[in-house]
Order: C-alpha cells, then sequence, then structure tokens
C-alpha cells in the first residue's frame, strides 16, 4: 500500500515539492482566509477533501474521458465536489462557512486542483492519485496553518479564538499588530517561510 | 466506440451532466432544512444585537425568545396589515414604491421594562448589499442600538460598519429634529448635516460605504414616520 514510491508521493508535496511555497500556487487563497486560524484550518480541510476525491475520480475516469474536453470534465468534477463541501459547512459550520463566504467557491479556481488533476491524476492509478491529493492538500494546508498563527497570534493576540497574551501584557503597553490582519502581511509572512525553506534546501536555489 | 469521435464525446458530456446534476440536487434538498435553521438563528442573533444582547449560535433561539415578545407589519399609513414579519425580505420590499411597502416591525421588552421597536434595514454598500436592524426606544425617537452587517464590503474600510464602534456611535440619535422626520446622517469626521440632523462620524476610508448607511437609514425608516409619530404622541 505505501511503497517507496508512494511514501514520495504523499511526502514530497509536504517539503521539497510544496504547492505554494515552492510551486507558489494557490496564494490568493493563502492570503484571504488566515487572518485566523480557524477558517484557515476549515480551508485546508476543504482543499485536501475536494483535490484527493477529484483526483481519485479523474483518475478511475482517465481512460474514457475524450481528450478534446478531458478539462471542462476535470471542472465539473471539482465543481460538483465545491458545492458539496461549501453545502455541508452551510448546513454544520454556519458561522465558519460565513466567514469563508466566497473563498469556498473559489476553490474551483484554485490552481492547485487543476494542477494535480491534469499534472497526475490523468496519468496514474486511483490510490496512488488519492495520496497525491491528500499530500498536496496537506501541504497547502500546512503552510495556511502557519501563516494563520502568526497572523492571529500578533494581529489579535488570539489562537483559535482563546486569548492566549495575557491582559497583563495590554496592561504594560503591549498592543496588537492590526497590519497582521490586513493581506499584505499574509504575502509577508508567506515570503518569510519560503526564506527559511529555501534556506534550508539549498537544491532549491536557483 | 471511438473515444475521439464527436457521438462519444457528446453522449460522455451528456451523462456527465445528468449525472452530476443529479448528485448535487439531492446534497441541496437533503440539506436544506439544517441551513435554513442555521439561517434564522443568524437572524435571530442579529435582531438580539440591535438591542444590544449579545448571542452565540446555540443560544439566540431560547434569548430571542425570552426578549423579542411580539412582532408585527404595518403599511406606510401606521395601520397594522396582515403578514408574517420574520420571514419577509426586506431588499425585495425596497424595490416596491414606498406607499405599497409592507413594513415589519419586532418589539423587545428587555429587563428594563420599556418595550423597544426593531427596524429591518436594506441598502446597498461599494461592492454588494448592506443591512441591518436598528432599535427605537418607545419615544419612537431615540435610537436604542444599531446593528450593521455586509456582504463584502472592504476589509477595514467599509467593513468597519460591522464592529461595535461604528455602531455604539448611534445609540441616543435621534430621528426627529423638532418634530420633522430627519434621519440619522453619516458624516465625514469634524463636519456637520445641514439641515441639523444628528449624526455619526463615518468610516475613514469607506466613504461609499458609509453613504450606503445613511441613505439605508433614510430610504427604510422614512416609511415608518407615521408610526414612530404616533407612537411619540401616545407615550410623551
Amino acid at each position: 500500500m505505501l511503497s517507496k514510491k508512494n511514501k514520495e508521493i504523499l511526502l514530497g508535496p509536504l517539503s521539497k515539492n510544496n504547492p505554494v511555497i515552492v510551486q507558489i500556487l494557490g496564494i490568493c487563497s493563502a492570503l484571504a482566509v488566515t487572518a485566523k486560524l480557524e477558517p484557515a484550518l476549515v480551508m485546508a480541510v476543504s482543499v485536501t477533501a475536494v483535490v484527493a476525491f477529484a483526483n481519485v475520480i479523474i483518475s478511475l475516469l482517465r481512460n474514457t474521458i475524450p481528450n478534446s474536453i478531458r478539462i471542462i470534465v476535470q471542472l465539473v468534477v471539482v465543481a460538483a465536489l465545491v458545492i458539496i463541501v461549501d453545502q455541508v459547512l452551510k448546513a454544520y459550520m454556519y458561522q465558519v462557512s460565513k466567514q469563508l463566504s466566497v473563498f469556498v467557491g473559489l476553490i474551483i479556481t484554485n490552481c492547485i486542483l487543476m494542477g494535480r488533476l491534469e499534472a497526475f491524476a490523468l496519468s496514474h492509478k486511483p490510490w496512488e492519485s488519492f495520496l497525491d491529493g491528500i499530500g498536496n492538500g496537506v501541504g497547502y494546508g500546512i503552510i495556511l496553518v502557519i501563516v494563520a498563527f502568526f497572523r492571529e497570534l500578533l494581529g489579535s493576540g488570539t489562537l483559535f479564538g482563546y486569548q492566549v497574551i495575557p491582559q497583563q501584557m495590554y496592561d504594560w503597553g503591549y498592543q496588537n499588530n492590526g497590519l497582521m490582519i490586513l493581506p499584505p502581511m499574509a504575502l509577508i509572512t508567506v515570503a518569510c517561510i519560503i526564506w527559511v525553506h529555501r534556506s534550508r534546501n539549498k537544491d532549491l536555489q536557483q | 466506440m471511438n473515444k475521439q469521435g464527436n457521438t462519444y464525446t457528446i453522449i460522455y458530456t451528456s451523462g456527465m451532466v445528468i449525472i452530476v446534476a443529479f448528485i448535487l440536487a439531492f446534497a441541496a434538498i437533503g440539506l436544506k432544512p439544517v441551513q435554513e435553521k442555521n439561517i434564522a438563528i443568524d437572524k435571530m442573533s442579529q435582531i438580539l444585537n440591535s438591542v444590544n444582547i449579545a448571542s452565540t449560535p446555540e443560544n439566540a433561539q431560547e434569548l430571542y425568545g425570552k426578549y423579542i415578545d411580539d412582532s408585527f407589519v404595518i403599511d406606510a399609513n401606521g395601520k397594522l396589515v396582515k403578514g408574517e414579519s420574520f420571514a419577509m425580505n426586506i431588499a425585495d420590499q425596497m424595490k416596491l414604491p414606498e406607499d405599497q411597502r409592507t413594513l415589519p416591525i419586532f418589539i423587545c421588552t428587555d429587563n428594563s421594562g420599556a418595550p423597544k421597536y426593531i427596524i429591518p434595514l436594506s441598502g446597498s454598500g461599494l461592492w454588494g448589499p448592506i443591512w441591518g436592524y436598528i432599535s427605537i426606544e418607545n419615544d419612537g425617537n431615540t435610537v436604542y442600538g444599531a446593528y450593521f452587517a455586509h456582504q463584502g464590503e472592504t476589509p477595514g474600510l467599509g467593513a468597519e460598519i460591522d464592529k461595535p464602534p461604528f455602531q455604539k456611535q448611534f445609540q441616543g440619535k435621534h430621528f426627529f429634529i423638532d418634530g420633522a422626520f430627519t434621519p440619522i446622517a453619516v458624516q465625514k469626521a469634524g463636519q456637520k448635516p445641514q439641515n441639523g440632523a444628528d449624526y455619526v462620524d463615518a468610516v475613514s476610508g469607506g466613504t461609499i460605504t458609509s453613504k450606503g448607511v445613511q441613505n439605508m437609514l433614510q430610504s427604510c425608516v422614512k416609511p415608518y414616520a407615521q408610526f414612530l409619530e404616533s407612537l411619540n404622541s401616545k407615550n410623551i
């Protein structure tokens, strides 16, 4: 089940082949939903679920899909899965779905999805495609959660909505950094992560 | 069969579309009751917000039952008409001419005893719809509390209208000056409206959203003017 090659498929996207910080895909949503940890985590789980299942479905259909409409078929599969995720969130996590608002729908346009379907699922077996989907989804999610951790901690002084910076600090004059909540700081945080990552993986440097 | 041929492609897409349509319709219908309950609870919590009662999704229903003890629908002359105020779509009502609208009102009796009258609002901001609720004390004039929400105003600028610092400004403002209906203005800090109306500070950098709030207050509360006046003469 987990041969050496499959392990590479699953774990590669977590670091050496990370979709966000190495391939620079899916940046848009990484900026939009990372002001708080909770929506970032829900977004990460949603994208992982969608990319894993879309990969499996496309991989199962790969020998039947007419080549001329393969992009359309991929889009239909992704769009259907995203709508299902959106409906489930609206039903069981209404507050989070309000915060994520249009960004759930925009998973459809997340480049990671089309990239994986086109580059991997169309030419691999379902189980490998599933692992690839999980790997890429988690690789995307890790970055989202790291960015959200710093933005929520420094921007709001909370983690998952719980106050972690003690009141005493505020009494001594500490202030939350309002800039962290705004989108530009997500870009800068992602850039810092890329910096650290590249400096530890010399082979990624050009 | 030739997998690259036109016939195959057309059959393939038709089959795919039908299957996907079935799956989505099934998911949407299956989850609808739960979603509608969530939307209703969210609306309750917004109405409670306008009378300065904080609620969570867990206790909103209970608090709503406790504090909002009546609701009715009036027409532009202040007469009672038939209608279901909670389910009414305010945005649809706003499209009708002023004298044909049906106007829902919610009544809240909190611990202080005097009833507050809650009026729903609906308008448009810079990027999309904005809405809210404003509660008025039983003199039909003084604002008790206000709540605004938006769909997609600019974060940090126009989106500030859904934050307490902006909403708290409305408390104690008046809708009638010398017996004439003058809606509360939303003004750039340091400026005053010409007609002597009560005013609050606009959100800096959110001019169009702030104007939207002002227009919304004007257009949504105006049809209630007769009703508010009658409250005023009854209770003062």
